[in-house]
């Protein structure tokens, strides 16, 4: 293992959030406040207690996973995509490293800035609601697993494509309906019957639920099955990357 | 042993395209090549599949007795690449983009060689600026800077003098005689032919995938140069005299000088008979010149054999 080469690249893609750093703070905590006026505040208090908890609070897993999956996945994405549209990818690719390297370091950058930003909601939706968090090794281990797992996703994503609007096209045709309607704002049981089927097929339902267990004990699937959802959708992006770099797909003719 | 070792390399592009039909090569250490060929001939293919850039589809090729693909990190850390293209980041500063590459192969910081390579080659003063402020030579410089972050044993130049001025190109090739003189083994491409005529120790020409030939610079030149002899007249001629016949001579300048090719190396130049020949002839002579065909002529000559 080159873990030099690793820390290079990784503190490398970190400066640019470094020099960002106030935007980077800020903004989460502009969005989180939004969010709790506007549903904590005026919707929540027309609704009652979701779940056994306030829906102010109630909101708060939802609303970190929304982030942390959005951002891990455009740091990412945007983060090898870069170099491959500049071309300075040749300096990766002639140097003597190997691809795990190469994903740990990008990877790495990208899931920190989002474990980054979700602990900056987590502190200030503290500010809003009564927090407890009943779990908190699982709530660390699914903040960790989706921060990772989704920069694996957007780092093929960054990979495929070849040009600016490919690169925002996964994550607002399928990532964003996909978080919206994974139960962020609402538990799975409220829908009618036949929605709370097809919510089943979507994977981000089995984040969000595991994520909200940690914080509430309460969850619309089985917390054995949603650990599993989020380490089968690692191991399958793992898997792609790997294959990849195995083929040289787009970057390696 | 060699320190580049090439065989049989080859690489079609998905699609069909043969970039490569089976490059053989060897290099010593410490030698310069110049690899010259027209656009689209294959040179930047042939260094791209050494440096990783590309998976080349047959032969095989080692840097420093490390196989190119099986123990491509021996074989990489080796190797400093600097790309036709110019791929920087516009707001990295030239500073952090070198030390940037020196991290890529793994090593520690080591400021006295960055600033070393940064004065050799005038970057000093720019060590602050972002890349985006600086002029296309700088950053061609910038380029040379990183790949010589590592102190490479071998170094691929894909036309670094492409798009710098004069001056700047001398400074460059003094740059690469001061390489030579550690050591470093480099191979060059470039489309001017004074630049290999200049710099080079052995000179490979390639079109269409093929190397055409590898050759000592000044056996080349010996080998296919041939010379020219001029000779003044007094009075200029009309037509080349009778008894001049067999030479293949030519008029010149309206009849003022007499052109006479040959071969300097033939078993014999003729050049006393001819003298003889003109004596006899009546001819009287104001000057004698000769002159010896350059690179640029063979090498033309070269590609057009080779494309008839
Ligand atoms: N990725 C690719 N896919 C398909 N064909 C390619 C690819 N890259 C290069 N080629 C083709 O391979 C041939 C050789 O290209 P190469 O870049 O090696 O030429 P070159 O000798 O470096 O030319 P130049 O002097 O213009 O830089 C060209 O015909 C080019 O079109
Ligand atoms: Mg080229």
């Amino acid at each position: 293992m080159n873990f030099p080469a690793i820390w290079t690249i990784y503190v490398h893609e970190m400066t640019r959030f470094f020099r960002t750093f106030v935007q980077s703070f800020i903004s989460p905590v502009i969005s989180t406040s939004l969010y709790f006026v506007v549903f904590g505040t005026a919707i929540g208090s027309r609704i009652q207690e979701v779940e056994g908890v306030s829906y102010g609070a109630f909101i708060v897993p939802g609303l970190i996973m929304l982030s942390v999956m959005t951002q891990a996945l455009s740091n990412a994405s945007f983060g090898i995509y870069f170099p491959k549209f500049i071309g300075t990818i040749y300096e990766l690719l002639s140097a003597p490293i190997n691809f795990l390297e190469i994903v740990l370091g990008y990877v790495g950058a990208a899931a920190t800035k989002a474990l980054f930003i979700g602990v900056v909601i987590l502190g200030t939706a503290s500010f809003f609601v009564d927090l407890e968090v009943q779990h908190p090794l699982a709530m660390i281990a699914f903040l960790l697993l989706t921060c990772i797992s989704f920069a694996l996703f957007g780092f093929i994503i960054g990979i495929w494509a070849d040009n600016f609007e490919q690169l925002q096209l996964i994550p607002l045709l399928v990532v964003t309906p996909l978080v919206f309607l994974g139960g962020s704002f609402y538990s799975i049981s409220m829908l009618p019957g036949i929605w709370q089927t097809i919510s089943l097929f979507n994977p981000v339902v089995y984040l969000i639920s595991g994520f909200r267990w940690s914080f509430y004990g309460a969850a619309d699937v089985p917390i054995l099955v949603s650990l599993l959802a989020i380490s089968g959708f690692m191991l399958l992006c793992v898997g792609i990357i790997w294959w990849i770099f195995r083929t040289g797909y787009k970057i390696k003719p | 042993m060699a320190i580049i070792e090439i065989k049989d390399l080859k690489k079609t592009y998905e699609g069909g395209f043969e970039a490569l039909k089976g490059v053989s090569l060897d290099m010593e250490e410490g030698e310069i090549l110049a690899l010259l060929g027209p656009n689209g001939a294959g040179k930047t293919t042939l260094i791209s599949a050494l440096c990783g850039l590309i998976s080349p589809t047959g032969g095989a090729a080692s840097v420093g007795g490390h196989d190119i693909v099986s123990d491509y990190r021996a074989a990489r850390s080796l190797i400093g690449l600097v790309p036709q293209e110019i791929a920087l980041e516009p707001f990295q500063r030239v500073w952090d983009a070198v030390t940037f590459s020196r991290g890529l192969f793994g090593l520690p910081r080591d400021d006295a060689h960055i600033e070393s390579v940064l004065r050799q080659l005038s970057l000093w003063e720019k060590r602050r600026a972002r890349i985006m402020e600086l002029s296309g030579g700088m950053k061609r410089r910038v380029l040379i800077a990183k790949a010589l972050s590592h102190k490479p044993r071998v170094l691929f130049l894909d036309e670094p003098t492409a798009g710098v001025d004069v001056e700047l190109r001398r400074d460059m090739w003094e740059t690469v005689a001061q390489l030579k003189a550690d050591g470093v083994t480099i191979i060059l491409t470039t489309h001017y032919i004074e630049e290999a005529e200049a710099i080079a120790d052995r000179i490979g020409v390639i079109d269409k995938g093929a190397l055409l030939l590898v050759e000592d610079k000044a056996a080349l030149m010996a080998r296919m140069g041939r010379k020219t002899l001029l000779i003044s007249l007094r009075e200029p001629q009309a037509k080349v005299p009778d008894a001049l016949e067999g030479y293949g001579l030519e008029l010149a300048d309206e009849g003022q000088t007499l052109v006479y090719t040959y071969d300097t190396h033939a078993e014999r130049t003729g050049i006393t008979g001819l003298l003889q020949d003109l004596g006899e002839a009546g001819l009287k002579l104001s000057d004698l010149k000769t002159t010896q065909s350059s690179l640029e002529e063979i090498f033309v000559g070269l590609v057009k054999e080779s494309a008839a």
